[in-house]
């Protein structure tokens, strides 16, 4: 046993910490399509005491340290590119506070999405927060470092804005309080009116300090829900239509999918939103209003409301939807991945058909999906392909397919998301000199011995 | 190895450790252990990765694939098409390791033991149907029912208590029933399970042919497990019979006033078997008679029927225990879900749950608080 693995032994005690081959392989992988690379360690940490005495542990040793939740963010960013210790946060899963009156529920750092909202659900239900279409297993801690979105974005922003508080384990070991948590006992803003500097932390995917607490925002959960389709075969007045579902400030999510199968999908574009109601008539109020705004397509027969199959609705509400996780065995083979940069919503028609010539070009089977966030400034596209794991040439051309999204995101104006280390890169080349050298500065104060998850946000000199 | 065509096909998306409605993890060796490696998507991706050579068969990787209780929460709640098969791919990579002889030596020692002596309690076989001895219960000799106790049922004290209770249930109720004493052999549930095919169909044959010879039609079993294998594995080699789990006889004697209950006042949460409940849908029998006896408050554990939390004992580990003991370790988990639910008898249908839960109540030092009764004790207790 090395001194390091005793020394995690004696934090996290035996059982927890491991440098066995079975562990050093799973952990070197996520369910996407970068290469792999070997953790020395793996530890389940319990408390946050134990998460600050492995920091300073790697401090001491100059050895990276990786946070990881469920591992489900697909681009890497749990892969430990430079070695040391993975910290696996799951056994830290308590729910610690719902604060009803305020809407808001503390967290420890490996809390799943569908823990929360199944507490939520069985003992507050009335309130619910915004739960994404990843896994339920995904943590809620993770989701937020990587700006993750979710069934409230379109009305909330990204989780990341919904965010209440958090506790910090900075990269000295110190823990750190973020947000109104830091002066008052209340965890209802995550900065305002103090310095917000909860930008330190969130989008940094542990490179700046490993998220230990947080505190998410609640909201309202009315008692119905139903959802509708307008769908459209063109592409070009998706923005039109976006825009006037959002002006109407009634539908609480819009989402938009666009796939090849089934055959009655294809080159369809379905603009999908959901609206909430307390009572029957606050449902069909927002109902009316939406089908009244897109009258006018209708009129001009350029699209209509898709009649919802009985089967198919329960599948559209469920929360997170399971078909999105289905996508990875269209192939048979355990795999999809996507680039799913955030754009503006006028880009929607360049984004679908770079998809499909995509798709073409490369021969994949391909799903477009898009969130719009907040009121309609911006959308999530991603650009899915799925593959078979034992596949070689599908996987490699899907990574090339995904490299091409990468530098047509740059051209259209959009910003990575969970960008991968290549895309960090080019975001970091091609982005404002002096934003840049202000990032550099923040990580190499906040993390001098450059033990945070390295290898992400690294800078380019 | 069988469904070798598969294993590439998980996602590792987590579904499967979770509950249907993702209150909490649900997979015991992942409750136990905490790395992702002890999950459903864990052991998929190590297998694929022993098949390519890429990991060894190590002590862990045995300990990792061994210590699966085959409880099929991953079945119930994996969201793709494979979902069915994820135990059996599981069991598929056992037999590959017990056909290379390399496995652990608890599973090495308890194949033995059924091979050698037909138990795995190294007994001999003519004390088999001793638990039977001081009641009416007889040989079988052209009963309706063939009473099947198995191995647990036959020599473990706690379960052979519980034999004799169901026994005398079903005569008092006039159920017309025989046991083969010492001439009962291993069902073998356990030993498929554990990857050894070959003595699994050796002795589900010689349990076909012994059941034909002595004409039996129709088999009430004790043990979850033993159901599971007349009822699934044994029609494939030529063994069709009508198989019941004891509950589901019982629960059609208690309307009919075959067993006249008194009021027998009690907090009682029942614990769902796997191999009644997820591997054979039957959730409603033992609950029904539960409900049925006056005086008897029924809560739910949060998981419960499809969502039911494995008491660890399945795929072998009852006699391996390779997924070990501790504060994490299922079966204490459950007590500890039902001391929450402030019940006071923990109802369970399987032989193998009540010892691990029996077990389990000692280890948290709650035996003042709850008492392990199988859904047969409590119903005799309704009475006397």
């Amino acid at each position: 046993m090395t001194d390091i693995m005793h020394s995690l032994a004696d934090i996290v005690g035996e059982d927890y910490v491991s440098s066995q081959p079975e562990e050093i392989y799973f952990y070197a992988r996520d369910p996407g399509l970068m290469p792999p690379h070997e953790p020395d360690y793996v530890v389940v940490p319990s408390t946050v005491e134990e998460i600050q005495e492995i920091v300073r542990l790697a401090n001491r040793e100059k050895t990276p340290v990786v946070p990881m939740g469920a591992g489900l963010a697909l681009t890497g960013l749990i892969i430990p590119l430079k070695g040391g210790i993975v910290i696996d946060m799951k056994r830290m899963n308590r729910i610690l506070e719902v604060n009803e009156g305020a809407r808001y529920a503390i967290v420890e750092g490996g809390t799943s999405q569908g823990q929360l909202s199944a507490y939520l659900e069985k003992n507050y239900p009335r309130l619910r927060h915004s739960i994404p279409d990843a896994p339920p297993t995904a943590t809620i801690a993770a989701n937020v470092t990587i700006h993750g979105q979710g069934r409230l974005t379109q009305q909330r922003g990204f989780n990341s804005d919904m965010v209440g508080g958090l506790e910090v384990v900075l990269p000295s070991g110190e823990v750190c309080k973020i947000g109104s948590c830091a002066l008052s006992f209340g965890w209802f803003s995550k900065g305002p009116p103090l310095p917000d500097l909860s930008g330190l932390f969130l989008g940094w995917f542990g490179a700046t300090g490993i998220i230990t607490k947080l505190a998410v925002k609640l909201y309202p959960r009315k008692k119905f829900r139903d959802v509708e389709i307008f769908v459209t075969d063109r592409g070009e007045l998706v923005p039109d239509i976006v825009y006037e579902i959002t002006h109407t400030e009634m539908a609480e999510d819009v989402l938009i999918f666009t796939q090849p199968m089934p055959l009655m999908f294809r080159d369809n574009h379905h603009v999908s939103f959901y609206i909430t109601g307390d009572t029957d008539e606050e449902l069909e109020f927002k109902r009316k209003l939406i089908w009244k705004a897109l009258d006018r397509f209708i009129k001009a027969k350029d699209g209509g409301f898709m009649g919802i199959p009985p089967a198919m609705k329960p599948t559209l509400l469920e929360m997170p939807q399971r078909s999105a996780s289905r996508l990875a065995d269209v192939k048979r083979g355990g795999g999809f991945e996507y680039s799913g940069p955030i754009i503006m919503v006028e880009k929607y028609p360049e984004c679908s058909e770079k998809l499909k010539e995509l798709a073409s070009q490369y021969g994949l089977a391909y799903s477009g999906m898009v969130r719009v966030i907040d009121g309609g400034h911006s959308m999530m596209f991603a650009f899915a392909f799925a593959f078979n794991r034992s596949d070689p040439d599908m996987m490699e051309n899907t990574r090339k397919a995904l490299k091409e999204v990468s530098d047509f995101v740059l051209k259209v104006g959009g910003v990575y998301w969970k960008p991968t280390v290549e895309e960090q890169r080019m975001a970091l080349e091609n982005m404002d000199p002096n934003t840049r050298k202000l990032m550099k500065m923040i990580k190499e104060n906040l993390d001098p011995n450059g033990i945070m998850n390295p290898g992400n946000w690294e800078f380019i000199s | 190895m069988k469904y070798e065509e598969i294993v590439h096909r998980c996602f590792r998306c987590g579904y499967c450790k979770l509950t249907g409605d993702y209150i909490g993890f649900n997979c015991p060796t992942y409750r136990k252990f905490r790395f992702e490696t002890y999950s459903p998507g864990g052991r998929m991706w190590l297998i694929r990765a022993w098949l390519n050579d890429e990991i060894k068969n190590t002590e862990r990787f045995q300990q990792i694939l061994f210590s699966c209780a085959t409880c099929a929460n991953c079945v119930e709640h994996c969201v793709f098409p494979f979902s069915e098969d994820l135990v059996n791919i599981f069991i598929a990579a056992r037999e590959e390791m017990v056909n290379n002889a390399v496995i652990p030596p608890p599973v090495r020692d308890y194949l033995k033991n059924i091979n050698i002596s037909g138990n795995p309690y190294k007994e001999p076989a003519d004390q088999r149907g001793d638990w039977a001895k001081d009641s009416s219960i007889e040989i079988y000799d052209g009963h309706e029912y063939l009473f099947y106790v198995g191995c647990v049922g036959s020599y473990d004290e706690r379960a052979k208590k519980i034999a004799r209770t169901v026994g005398n249930l079903l005569l008092r109720a006039g159920v017309s029933i025989g046991i083969l004493g010492e001439k009962e052999n291993c069902d073998g549930n356990e030993v498929r399970a554990l990857g050894e095919a070959g003595l699994f169909q050796f002795l589900a044959q010689q349990n076909i042919d012994l059941f034909k010879e002595r004409g039996i039609k129709k088999i009430i079993t004790l043990d979850p497990h033993a159901f599971n294998a007349f009822k699934n594995d044994y029609p494939g080699l030529g063994g069709k019979f009508e198989v019941y789990h004891y509950t589901q006889i019982l629960t059609s004697l208690i309307p009919s006033h075959e067993l006249p209950l008194k009021e027998y006042r009690a907090k009682v949460t029942y614990h769902d078997p796997c191999y009644l409940g997820r591997h054979n849908g039957e959730y409603n029998a033992p609950r029904k008679i539960l409900e049925s006896i006056p005086g008897v408050e029924l809560i739910e554990m949060p998981h419960h029927g499809e969502n039911a939390f494995c008491c660890g004992g399945g795929g072998g580990n009852f006699f391996t225990d390779i997924l070990g003991g501790g504060e994490d370790s299922p079966n204490r988990i459950r007590v500890r879900e039902a001391l929450d639910m402030g019940a006071r008898i923990l109802a369970v249908a399987c032989p193998l749950c009540a010892r691990m839960l029996d077990d389990a109540v000692k280890a948290e030092e709650k035996e003042d608080q709850l008492e392990v009764l199988d859904v047969a004790e409590i119903v005799t207790r309704a009475l006397s």
